[in-house]
């Protein structure tokens, strides 16, 4: 199908880890964050809320820099990261899901944060009421409620990743096999004289993937409110 | 018992309201803003005044002096809300379970299928909450609350938000929680007649404080 070789299909595979792995880590702390900013009243929440967003106006070229100097292998964290557990994320397929995640992390937080920002207080008093203490308030009725907006940010956030390029090669590159998505793939292919026929299988399919997680989040969605009504 | 002596302020809006009473049932009336709903808030702890205390029997659950406040969730009590606030989540079931985890090994003074049958809901407990009617959606909030195994129920004007025609169908179920439970409570309401037919004291909020008949 496609007409991909090994390799396309390799960075195909890959493109969907690094996705897949971004989204699932930073959807807690999207969720948390996205909780904070909805409701916290507390000095610093501006700062927060626009640190969150740097991503998303940042040249990607610098993200990817910064990542560079906090990850690398003399980085701040980095270097204490190989010191103390031997992990090495920068050039590493494991860089390259950090760099979708800081990326995807500002969308996935709006769409999150717009779902509690919607949701009627008066039930989380009724919860109060009935002897919930906040934690379980919030498990047992702030998220459930919210489930469209975590969808729609979590898919959101899968697309993007699935898309990153400049934040992505800058901080990890564009090694085969490691750290060469399929945006970075497309790329390579475009550096190669000639090589514009091989373009468009890999351009086909990362359309299809899109849109085919679109459609998901849309199906998740009607199914949740389906399930509401009845 | 219920002894208290609040002093609330929200925005523009300021209510001091003193009362004891040891009436088992004791109903607040007044205009609409009158603050009707702002004391059964303080009640519960969803609302802190700014300065009073808030005493139930041997319990003190708000005294800003000596800077005591008890969470809601603290508090043992049952609240209906006027706009019954059932989750949208969770069918009529798992909506009347809500509480149960949370009372834990104190007396269960209600039982569960007795409060069903009372509230008459055994047909409507798979329903989703979407499609109840306004009459059901309080009775089945009304259970909800009683299901907490409350030492005080607060019914923030139960019957308003059902039309006319049916606000005879949920009277009796009132009348029959009042006289079979021995649950003491604090009702709302703008409606004297229904007041009459339930409470055994009545307090009327004015704009300036209580007066109690």
């Amino acid at each position: 199908m496609f007409g991909l070789n090994e390799a396309e299909w390799a960075a195909v595979a890959l493109s969907l880890r690094v996705s897949l792995v971004a989204t699932a880590c930073s959807l807690p702390l999207a969720i948390a964050v996205a909780a904070v900013l909805a409701r916290g009243r507390f000095p610093g929440r501006s700062l927060l809320d626009a640190l969150v967003h740097l991503p998303l106006v940042m040249p990607p070229v610098v993200t990817g820099y910064l990542l560079l100097v906090l990850f690398g292998r003399r980085g701040l964290i980095g270097e204490w990261l190989y010191d103390y557990f031997g992990v090495v994320i920068a050039f590493r397929w494991t860089g390259a899901a950090l760099a979708a995640a800081v990326m995807a992390f500002p969308l996935m937080v709006r769409a999150i944060r717009l779902s509690f920002e919607s949701e009627d207080p008066g039930l989380r008093a009724a919860a109060a009421t009935l002897g919930a203490p906040p934690l379980s308030v919030f498990m047992r009725v702030s998220l459930p409620l919210a489930w469209p907006g975590i969808v729609a940010g979590a898919v959101l956030a899968f697309a993007k990743a699935l898309g990153e390029f400049g934040a992505t090669i800058t901080f990890v590159s564009s090694i085969p096999g490691e750290t060469q998505t399929l945006a970075l793939s497309i790329y390579n292919q475009m550096q190669v004289p000639g090589g514009e026929h091989r373009l468009w299988p890999m351009v086909l399919l990362a359309a299809t993937l899109s849109l085919l997680a679109l459609l998901i989040s849309e199906w998740l969605v009607r199914l949740h409110r389906r399930q509401d009504a009845g | 018992m219920l002894d208290l002596d609040l002093h609330i302020l929200r925005g523009q809006f300021e209510l001091r309201f003193k009362l004891q009473s040891d009436a088992r049932v004791i109903a607040l009336i007044g205009a609409s803003g009158a603050g009707k709903s702002s004391v059964l808030h303080a009640i519960a702890g969803i609302l802190k005044p700014r300065a009073g205390h808030l005493r139930w029997n041997a319990t003190t659950w708000f005294d800003s002096q000596r800077g005591v406040f008890v969470a809601p969730h603290e508090r043992r009590i049952g609240y209906v809300f006027q706009d019954s606030r059932l989750f949208p989540h969770l069918n009529v079931r798992a909506n009347l379970d809500f509480g149960v985890r949370y009372v834990g090994t104190r007396e269960r003074l209600l039982e569960r299928s007795k409060v069903i049958d009372m509230l008459a809901l055994a047909p409507l407990l798979d329903r989703r909450i979407g499609y109840l009617s306004g009459g059901e959606r309080q009775r089945v909030a009304i259970a909800r609350a009683l299901l907490t195994q409350p030492q005080l129920l607060l019914l923030d004007e139960p019957l308003s938000s059902i039309d006319r025609s049916h606000t005879a169908e949920l009277l009796p179920y009132l009348i029959r929680l009042r006289d079979e439970l021995a649950l003491p409570m604090v009702y709302v309401s703008h409606d004297p007649d229904e007041v009459s037919r339930v409470a055994q004291q009545v307090v009327q909020l004015s704009d300036r404080g209580a007066t109690c008949t």
